[in-house]
């Protein structure tokens, strides 16, 4: 049976939102831009006016103001984005219980069972789409097609405000034509390794034997080869679907360079509280770390290593990860952004094998004291019990209340 | 025209099946007007303003007007009148 699959994508979410609230800006080029203090100082979005000056998403503030002159600078309020998604979310659940969000700004819906009722998948398409421009003032993309890759290309095709339906029946003549990078799974990496073979278009991938991507790509290479032929059957996940944890990780941009590995130890301490805590909400524990460091040049590195004992202690979290800084960074450059991650996650029931050389009573007794802690910010605030060396830590930003999660990956 | 967006008193009934019902509103005059009537309510924006919630469409004094509902606040729109 043929699915009937919606994207929809809030155009210019961030820089619609900030217009909306402020219709004094509608007439300028508007970019919503990261706190220049805290060192985040690139444009997050943008709206339409400040795109026809080349204005892109993720320059600095100083590249896009060169661009711009007249650019409207405005910061972002995360908390009204939110406010907004989830109105746009209750809208569509108006319509299906299969709502998946994709970032703040996107959801596939799975509207195959509604279509009976409501009609045809591009009529809902166009009913959601005026019902998000009457009641939040907003516009959307919606692509509408029989499974989710294509629905997202469709989402893209025409912007603002618009509906593209890509049928079974035509989709090899209206999407293979396409540069491959403009289908969801194709980054800057991977876009790189198919034009190096010839293969620039997703009719290239389509027409190209499987194996090839299979042996260039791994398991990704098939993906794409499937999504490339209309083969995707990934389902649309229900409203009350919890996707299970793989990892948990946190970073940051400090407010100054760090230049020693003091100033890294406090760093990964501080980040490492708040993993321990979410493992512990999860009631997950930690088989692995990684971390990912950024210099001052903006070079970017990752490594990552197994633990001997699965854990989620906070301290034992922050240690791992510092050893295997300490081993593996030359400090060529000072340090700009660290984020440390928990891999590797099992639940925590799962037994594990202690060593012969492992202090188990000690283990025990770090974990009671881990207990003790979590349970002192459980009714007293996450400020209430902090190490005393973090008190003293002026290179760490102070107010990063607002975790935005986003997208991270290809829904297979 | 330019509005701008004026947060006002509402007077309301709110009915035993909670649901609730604008009975009159204090003006940006100070005048307190009744709503003779309500025409429609629905869910809306205000982009004139930027501002969304539940829109009462009403009519007091003999005009049409809107009133909104945002987050329990209520405000209309009111028209910026520039004398030259």
């Amino acid at each position: 049976m043929c699915r009937t699959i919606l994207h929809c994508d809030m155009n210019n979410f961030y820089a619609s939102v900030e217009c909306f609230k402020n219709p004094k800006l509608k007439p300028y080029p508007v970019a919503v831009c990261g706190e220049v203090e805290e060192r985040h100082g690139i444009v997050l979005a943008k709206n339409y006016k400040a795109k026809a000056y080349g204005v892109a998403t993720g320059e600095a503030i100083w590249q896009a103001k060169q661009k711009c002159p007249d650019l409207v600078i405005v910061p972002p309020h995360y908390d009204e984005y939110m406010s907004f998604s989830k109105a746009a979310r209750e809208i569509y659940e108006h319509y299906t219980d299969q709502v998946e969000p994709f970032g703040m700004d996107e959801c596939w819906l799975d509207c195959t069972g509604s279509t009976g009722i409501m009609g045809s998948g591009e009529k809902i398409a166009n009913e959601i789409r005026e019902r998000i421009k009457f009641e939040l003032g907003l516009t959307i993309s919606a692509g509408v097609s029989f499974n989710k890759i294509f629905a997202k290309l469709g989402s893209d095709m025409k912007k603002p405000d618009a509906v593209t339906v890509i049928p079974e029946d035509r989709f090899k003549e209206m999407i293979w034509h396409l540069p491959a990078s403009e289908m969801l799974g194709v980054g800057r990496a991977t876009e790189k390794k198919l034009s190096s073979c010839g293969i620039r278009t997703i009719g290239d991938i389509a027409n190209w034997p499987v194996d090839f991507f299979t042996r260039r790509l791994g398991k990704c290479g098939t993906d794409l080869w499937r999504f490339a032929n209309g083969l995707d059957n990934s389902q649309v996940m229900t409203r009350d679907t919890e996707v299970p944890e793989k990892t948990v990780g946190h970073g940051i941009t400090t407010l100054q360079d760090l230049e020693s590995p003091a100033e890294v130890w406090k760093v990964m301490l501080a980040l490492s509280q708040d993993i321990g805590h979410r493992l512990y909400l999860f009631n997950r524990k930690a088989t692995g770390i990684a971390i990912d460091v950024r210099d001052n040049q903006l070079y970017f590195k990752q490594w990552q290593r197994s633990i001997s004992l699965p854990t989620q202690s906070p301290s034992w979290i922050a240690k791992e990860a510092f050893a295997l800084f300490c081993e593996r960074y030359d400090w060529k450059h000072p340090i700009r952004s660290i984020t440390v991650r928990a891999i590797g996650l099992t639940s925590m029931d799962t037994p594990s094998q202690l060593s012969v050389f492992v202090d188990a009573e000690r283990i025990a007794r770090s974990e009671k004291l881990d207990a003790c802690i979590e349970d002192i910010r459980r009714r007293y605030g996450k400020a209430s019990i902090i190490n005393a060396c973090l008190l003293d830590n002026p290179k760490m930003p102070q107010h990063h209340e607002n975790k935005v999660i986003m997208p991270t990956g290809i829904p297979i | 025209m330019e509005y701008r967006k004026e947060y006002v008193t509402v007077k309301l009934r709110v009915d035993p099946d909670g649901s609730i019902r604008p009975l009159s509103f204090v003006w940006v005059d100070g005048i307190q007007y009744k709503i003779d009537r309500l025409i429609q309510r629905t869910r809306a924006a205000s982009t004139k303003v930027g501002g969304r919630g539940m829109r009462y469409t009403i009519r007091a004094d003999g005009k049409e007007t809107y009133l909104f509902e945002e987050d329990g606040r209520w405000f209309m729109e009111v028209p910026i009148i520039n004398n030259p």
